[in-house]
């Protein structure tokens, strides 16, 4: 499964917009800790080495 | 020459004692002399004058050292012990556990169970003082040379130089009566961590050093707490340090961990009263114990570029060393004293090539490798190096509480497996489809039932051809080596294990096991040349 880099959101600022609303009166401790638990708990979603790596080299 | 003992012994069991060869004229020639009665020396010992090798052990201590040090022994180092005559003994003595609880501050972060696998021998782990351990070693080499096995131990000798003849190497040792020389055919040191021999043949030592302390305690206490292994991030009690471990041994004595960081004042640490004081925080202030051992223990992670380097083979933590996390240190060390005693052996019975060691070179720098990175990894999760890795190790902590997703990255050592020799010279093909992955070539056998006992019982101390279901004859001879028949079939595997382990989807199978258990080769029927193929390729003629 190669990684998505197409749009594929259909909902995308409602969804974006969720991201924002979480982090809301958050500390910025809270939301890097907030953003971390994210990320791992999407880590964990995909499951797939290859499309995590090709993931971290868009990301950098 | 200073021959004051570096350490207190736990059990002196090798006292000095003068012998003739120190007023010999001119050194006497053995053919393999080990430097350092520690576990690994001990125990390659053991394998080799099984085999009829005689080996001399020198040590400069009249013993073993005291404190628990080692303490987790794992499965794999528990067969190696079983096939040495003394497994049985340590298993009996030691404690065994499966529960564990992982704590973050003062909050549990969960527990767990590690549910055994059925069907071994051996535990996966048991809980060991490292001096029982290597007492178990000794005691075996003394039942060993009442049969007429040729061990001999020399306490308090210690090597003073080395020199590489080509032919043979010159050892100059220490006395208490004076120097005196001898010569070895081949010398194997494992002389520890420290070890004299590498320094003295100027030998680089390579790899990451972790600055980092651990305060390590043995605690007596007869309290009531339960058999399970506790383990702390950022531990809640005063000046605890990074991580905390709680751990059960054998006579009512606990051994606790603290990791202290790398700026610490050594001998503040280890006074009593400030011992004292991180105990007391950790067990309550109710808890009575007395204080057994204490120590100081500063770890690394580095190997050296080879093991083998002409005449001398190194072993154990002489060879490479680890982080504490996940107890691979003492339990490779066994992994390479089994591997490079057969080969030795072959060698000097001329049966084998001599480039047959660099095969325990390559076979066992790549079982460290696999051990630094693990114990690489658990000490970038404990002890992480950036503010990012922090958020990310205690979100992960954090995530452990409430999904079981997360609570397998939660990592404070992953307990040593043995290696598997994946694409190494010595492994041979897998022409077994469908077979299970665990026992492909260069993997341990595994162990499964086998009539009234255990299989790896059953396996010979040379090499096997394991048949399941089918016929072959009763040995094979190649080469001057010979693999004998174990037979195996399904139809007496009532615990489906045989199938299970060493089947899978496959109905026949047949195995040639080396002497140290690890899997050659595989083939669906007894196919005679290619397994005389594989026989030539172990023993490093191909």
């Amino acid at each position: 499964m190669p990684l998505t880099l197409t749009p594929n959101m259909p909902d995308q600022d409602a969804i974006y917009q969720d991201l924002i609303a979480a982090h809301e009166g958050l500390s910025k401790d809270d939301s890097d800790a907030l953003n971390a638990r994210l990320i791992l708990i999407l880590m964990n979603h995909i499951g797939d080495r290859e499309v995590l790596v090709e993931a971290l080299r868009a990301a950098k | 020459m200073n021959m004051e003992p570096r350490y207190r012994l736990a059990f002196q069991l090798y006292p000095y004692e003068k012998v003739p060869a120190q007023d010999a004229g001119a050194p006497i020639r053995h053919p393999i002399v080990i430097v350092g009665a520690g576990p690994i020396g001990v125990a390659t010992a053991l394998d080799l004058g099984q085999r009829g090798q005689p080996v001399l052990v020198l040590d400069d201590h009249e013993g073993i050292g005291e404190g628990s040090r080692a303490i987790c022994f794992s499965q794999r180092c528990l067969e190696i012990a079983d096939r040495l005559g003394c497994g049985e003994a340590m298993v009996e003595k030691g404690v065994v556990w499966n529960l564990g609880k992982v704590f973050h501050g003062p909050q549990k972060v969960f527990e767990f169970n590690l549910l055994p696998e059925e069907g071994h021998k051996n535990p996966a782990f048991i809980n060991l003082q490292q001096p029982y351990f290597e007492r178990f070693l000794v005691d075996q080499v003394r039942a060993e040379q009442a049969k007429g096995t040729p061990i001999e131990i020399r306490g308090r000798n210690r090597v003073t130089a080395i020199e590489d003849k080509g032919s043979h190497v010159l050892l100059s040792i220490e006395t208490p009566d004076g120097p005196y020389q001898i010569e070895a055919d081949w010398l194997i040191a494992c002389d520890g961590a420290r070890s004299p021999l590498r320094d003295m043949l100027g030998l680089g030592f390579d790899g990451r050093v972790f600055e980092d302390n651990f305060l390590i305690a043995d605690v007596k206490m007869t309290a009531d707490f339960p058999t399970e292994r506790w383990f702390w991030f950022e531990p809640p009690f005063k000046d605890a340090g990074q991580s905390a471990l709680l751990h059960k041994q054998p006579d009512d004595i606990w051994r606790i961990d603290f990791q202290l960081g790398w700026d610490i004042d050594r001998e503040r640490e280890l006074k009593e009263e400030n011992v004292r004081a991180r105990v007391d925080a950790m067990l309550g202030p109710d808890a009575r114990y007395e204080l057994e051992w204490t120590s100081i223990y500063t770890f690394q992670c580095r190997r050296m570029e080879r093991f083998r380097h002409g005449r001398v083979m190194f072993a154990g933590d002489a060879a490479h060393q680890v982080s504490p996390f996940g107890a691979r240190g003492a339990n490779s060390g066994m992994q390479d004293a089994e591997n490079l005693a057969w080969k030795l052996d072959l060698v000097i019975g001329g049966v084998a090539p001599e480039n047959l060691l660099d095969s325990y070179s390559e076979e066992r720098v790549y079982g460290a490798d696999e051990n630094i990175l693990n114990s690489t990894r658990a000490t970038d999760f404990i002890t992480p190096k950036s503010e990012m890795s922090t958020i990310f190790r205690n979100a992960v902590l954090t995530l452990a509480h409430d999904h079981a997703f997360a609570r397998p990255l939660v990592n404070s050592g992953r307990l040593s497996v043995p290696c598997t020799y994946d694409g190494l010279s010595l492994t041979g093909d897998d022409a077994l489809p469908g077979a299970p992955t665990r026992s492909r070539p260069g993997a341990p056998s595994p162990d499964t039932p086998y009539g009234n006992g255990f299989l790896l019982n059953a396996l010979g101390a040379d090499f096997t051809l394991l048949t399941v279901n089918t016929d072959a004859p009763e040995s094979v001879t190649e080469a001057g080596v010979t693999a004998t028949r174990l037979a195996l079939t399904t139809a007496d595997d009532p615990t489906g294990l045989i199938a299970d382990r060493y089947l899978g989807q496959a109905s026949v199978a047949v195995y040639l096991i080396r002497p140290d258990q690890h899997v050659v080769a595989r083939w669906p029927d007894f196919d005679e040349p290619a397994i005389r193929r594989a026989l030539r390729h172990a023993i490093g003629l191909e």
